[in-house]
C-alpha cells in the first residue's frame, strides 16, 4: 500500500487538529505524532491556536452551565473546518453527545458532526484499514469506554464475543506485532475524569486491576486511542515501576510508517 | 458520609475486594454466554423497552385495567401513596386475620418501605424465606444486591452466622450442609406461616394476575401454605398483556444470572377456595420520577441486577457503599429522586463507562441519566463546594486561550521545580496516592507547534472516498 494514493487526490478538505488540554500540556509527543501521522496519510491538519478544551471535566462534575462558554469557544474555533480530529475519543464523544446543550445553530451542528477521534477518522473517513510497517512487540490495547461504547469504535463484550475494532485492525496490520489477549477485554480503567480524584480509591483500584490483567498476559507496550485513560494507567505503571511502556496509538503508528 | 468514603472502607480489605469483584464478574460472564446464545437478544431488548415505554405512557389506564381484572378474580386491591401507607395496609390485613407469624419471599419494595422493622415493632414475627435474605436478616443487614442479597458474604461468614442463629457446628462452611440447616429451619417457619407476603415481578393488566420469579420456590411454598397472600408491587410493574410476559421472562434471568429462565415462574391469579389474596400497589415516589422527563425511563427497570454485576465501581465498592435499598448504577439514578441531599454522591460513583446501559435488558440509558443527575445536583448546590468553585475557576481559564496558555506554563514549571514529595503528597493530591503524575514537559504542544515553519504551500488534500 502506498500513501501517494491519498496525496494525489485533489479537492481539499480542511482538517483541524484538536489537542485536548491535558495532551497539550503533558503529552505533546502524542499530539506531534497525531499531526505527523495525518501528514503521512496525506492530510495537512491545522492547529488553531485559540483552542482550549471541550469542557467535559466541568460537565461531568455537574457544572454544565459553567462549561457553556467553553463549548461556545470550541464551536467558534472549529466551525470553519470540515473535520476536527483529536487523539482522544472521550473529548470527541463529549462534543458529539453533550453539545446538545447549546442552541443548535448550523455551526454547532456542523462542529458536532465534524468531530472525529483520530482512529475513527483514519478508519472511516480515510478508509485506511492497514498500515505498512513493523512493530515487533507484544502490545496490550486498552479500549476506552467513550470510544468503544460511545463512538462504537470497537465491539462490546456486552453484545458479542467477537473482539474486533478499528484500532485493533490497524495494529494487527503491523508486521511482527502481537496483541495481548486480556482476561477482561473491555473493562473500564477507572479514570473517569474528575472521578479519578473524587473517588480516588476505586479509581486507583480499577486501574491497578487493569494493569494487572496486562502484566498477567504479557503486555510490553500498553496503548490505546484515548490519552486520558493512558495517563491514569501510566501513573500506576510508573508508581509500581513496571516494565511496561505506555504509548498513545498515534505514537506507535507514526513511528512505524515512514 | 459519601460513597467514596464508604467505598474506601470496603477497599481496605484488598483480598475481599478481589473476591467480590471476581464473584460478580463471574455472574457477568455467565450472563454474556447466555446472551450470545440468543441471536435475537438485542431485538428482545428493543421490544421490552418499547413495551415498557408504552406502558409508562398510559400507566393510569393499565393500572385501572389491572385493578378491575384482579377484583373480578376475587382479589383485594389496595393503593398506597407511600411506604407508611403500604406498611399500615399490610399490618391491618395481618391484624384482621389475627396473625402473628409471617413468611415473606424476596421483595425489594418491602425493603424500600422498611416493612420488616415496622411489623416487628408491632409484635409480628416476619421471616424472610429466601436463603440470602434469611442470612442477612439474621445479621441485621440490608441486602447488598437486589438479586443476590448476601453476595457480600463468604461461606465462612454464613457459617459463623448459622452457628450463632441455627446452632450449626462452629467453623462449618460447607455450602451443602449450611443450606440444609437453613432448609430445616425454614420448613418449620413455612408450616407455621399464617400470612405470606411476596413481591411481584410482573403484573398483567389484561388478566389481573401477578407473576413472581424465584429460584428457590419459597414464594410458592409460603403462599400455598398460608391462608392469606399479600403481593406488594410498585406501580411500574405493570405490563399490558399476558402475551408480553414472554419477552421479559426471556430477558430477566439471562440478564440476572445467565440462566435461561428462573426455576419458578409462578402466576398468582385468584385466591384458592377459603383463602384470601391481596395486592398492594405502591407509588412511593414513582409518580414523581414519572414526572421527570430525563429520568422517567428508570421506571422501566425489571430489577435484574445486571447493571450491578457489570459495574466496575459496584464490584469494587460493594452494595452497602450506596446506602440505598437498590445499589449500583440503577440505584444511583433512582435514589436522588427519593432524597437528593442524602444520595447526592451516588450519581458521581461512576466513570460513565456505559456498560450498565449496554447490559440493561430494557435499555435504560443509565449512564446518561447519571450524567443528567449530576447537572441537577450541580444546579441544586448539592455538590461539594471545592468542586463547584474549582469548576467555576476552570471554566474561566478554559474559555480564554491566553489564560489557559499561561496557566499551563505555570503549572508545568511548578511540577518540574517543586519536590516530588510535595507534588505527590497524598494529603493534598488524591491522584498521587496510588499514581505518579505525568512528567511535565518543558514545551506544550502549542509551544512546539508555534516554532514549526509554516507549511510553504498547503499540499493537496485527500478526497474523501465516495
Amino acid at each position: 500500500m502506498t500513501f501517494y494514493y491519498f496525496k494525489l487526490q485533489t479537492p481539499r478538505m480542511k482538517v483541524a487538529l484538536f489537542i485536548p488540554c491535558y495532551i497539550d500540556q503533558f503529552y505533546p509527543q502524542a499530539a506531534i505524532a497525531t499531526l505527523q501521522l495525518l501528514e503521512k496519510l496525506g492530510v495537512q491538519a491545522h492547529f488553531p491556536a485559540q483552542q482550549t478544551c471541550c469542557g467535559q471535566p466541568l460537565a461531568n462534575s455537574g457544572c454544565e452551565r459553567d462549561a457553556l462558554p467553553i463549548y461556545k469557544h470550541f464551536v467558534e474555533t472549529f466551525s470553519d473546518y470540515d473535520y476536527v480530529v483529536a487523539p482522544s475519543g472521550s473529548c470527541v464523544y463529549h462534543v458529539r453527545k453533550h453539545f446538545d446543550k447549546l442552541d443548535q445553530t448550523a455551526d454547532v451542528q456542523h462542529v458536532r458532526g465534524a468531530a472525529y477521534d483520530l482512529i475513527d477518522f483514519i478508519s472511516t473517513v480515510l478508509k485506511v484499514e492497514s498500515l505498512p510497517g513493523a512493530f515487533p512487540h507484544k502490545v496490550g490495547l486498552h479500549l476506552s469506554c467513550h470510544g468503544q461504547r460511545g463512538l462504537h469504535q470497537a465491539n462490546e463484550s456486552e453484545m458479542t464475543p467477537v473482539r474486533d475494532g478499528q484500532l485493533s485492525r490497524l495494529l494487527r496490520s503491523l508486521e511482527g506485532i502481537e496483541l495481548t489477549n486480556l482476561n477482561r477485554n473491555d473493562e473500564c480503567c477507572g479514570f473517569g475524569g474528575t472521578f479519578c480524584v473524587s473517588e480516588a480509591g476505586i479509581s486507583a483500584r480499577m486501574g491497578q486491576d487493569r494493569v494487572a490483567d496486562h502484566v498477567l498476559n504479557g503486555t510490553e507496550v500498553l496503548t490505546g486511542s484515548d490519552m486520558s485513560c493512558l495517563m491514569h494507567l501510566e501513573g500506576i505503571v510508573r508508581r509500581v515501576k513496571l516494565p511496561i511502556r505506555v504509548m498513545h496509538a498515534a505514537e506507535i503508528l507514526n513511528g512505524v510508517v515512514s | 458520609m459519601n460513597h467514596a468514603l464508604r467505598a474506601d472502607k470496603f477497599l481496605l480489605d484488598a483480598d475481599r475486594t478481589t473476591w467480590h469483584d471476581e464473584t460478580l464478574w463471574f455472574v457477568r460472564e455467565k450472563r454474556d454466554r447466555a446472551v450470545y446464545a440468543v441471536p435475537e437478544f438485542q431485538d428482545l431488548r428493543e421490544l421490552a423497552s418499547g413495551i415498557k415505554n408504552h406502558t409508562l405512557s398510559r400507566l393510569d389506564m393499565y393500572l385501572r385495567e389491572f385493578e378491575a381484572a384482579a377484583q373480578a378474580n376475587g382479589v383485594h386491591v389496595h393503593w398506597a401513596a407511600d411506604a407508611a401507607e403500604h406498611n399500615a395496609i399490610i399490618l391491618d390485613i395481618i391484624r384482621k386475620e389475627g396473625a402473628t407469624r409471617i413468611v415473606k419471599s424476596k421483595s425489594m419494595l418491602t425493603e424500600e418501605c422498611h416493612l420488616n422493622p415496622y411489623l416487628i415493632k408491632h409484635g409480628i414475627e416476619v421471616v424472610d424465606t429466601d436463603l440470602g435474605e434469611r442470612i442477612i436478616q439474621f445479621r441485621d443487614e440490608p441486602p447488598s444486591h437486589i438479586v443476590l442479597p448476601a453476595i457480600h458474604l463468604k461461606k465462612e461468614d454464613v457459617g459463623d452466622t448459622f452457628h450463632t442463629h441455627l446452632g450449626t457446628d462452629k467453623g462449618e462452611s460447607d455450602p451443602q450442609r449450611l443450606t440444609e440447616a437453613a432448609r430445616q429451619h425454614l420448613r418449620g417457619k413455612f408450616i407455621a406461616g399464617q400470612v405470606a407476603i411476596s413481591g411481584v415481578n410482573f403484573a398483567i393488566a389484561e388478566t389481573g394476575a401477578v407473576v413472581v420469579c424465584t429460584n428457590e420456590g419459597n414464594a410458592d411454598l409460603g403462599v400455598n401454605l398460608a391462608a392469606v397472600h399479600i403481593a406488594c408491587m410498585g406501580i411500574e410493574k405493570i405490563i399490558p398483556r399476558l402475551s408480553d410476559l414472554g419477552v421479559f421472562t426471556r430477558l430477566l434471568a439471562r440478564s440476572a444470572t445467565g440462566q435461561p429462565v428462573t426455576t419458578y415462574t409462578s402466576h398468582f391469579t385468584k385466591p384458592a377456595a377459603g383463602k384470601q389474596m391481596h395486592i398492594v400497589i405502591v407509588d412511593n415516589g414513582r409518580t414523581q420520577q414519572l414526572g421527570r422527563p430525563d429520568f422517567r425511563a428508570s421506571l422501566k427497570c425489571i430489577r435484574c441486577g445486571a447493571c450491578m454485576n457489570t459495574c466496575p465501581v459496584y464490584r469494587r465498592s460493594g452494595g452497602h457503599s450506596y446506602d440505598f435499598t437498590v445499589p449500583g448504577p440503577i440505584g444511583a439514578i433512582l435514589s436522588p429522586n427519593i432524597d437528593m441531599k442524602k444520595h447526592s454522591s451516588l450519581p458521581f460513583a461512576s466513570t460513565l463507562c456505559g456498560s450498565c446501559t449496554d447490559v440493561c435488558p430494557v435499555k435504560i440509558d443509565i449512564h446518561t441519566q447519571l450524567y443528567k443527575w449530576r447537572q441537577v445536583l450541580g444546579e441544586a448546590n448539592e455538590i461539594p463546594a471545592s468542586k463547584k468553585w474549582g469548576m467555576k475557576f476552570m471554566g474561566r481559564v478554559l474559555a480564554s486561550t491566553r489564560v489557559y496558555g499561561l496557566g499551563g506554563q505555570f503549572a508545568r514549571k511548578a511540577l518540574r521545580l517543586l519536590p516530588h514529595g510535595l507534588t505527590h503528597a497524598p494529603s493534598m493530591n488524591a491522584w498521587a496516592v496510588a499514581r505518579e503524575l505525568p512528567e511535565a514537559p518543558k514545551q506544550s504542544f502549542r509551544e512546539w507547534y508555534a516554532q514549526q515553519p509554516a507549511p510553504a504551500a498547503q499540499p493537496a488534500q485527500p478526497q474523501i472516498p465516495a
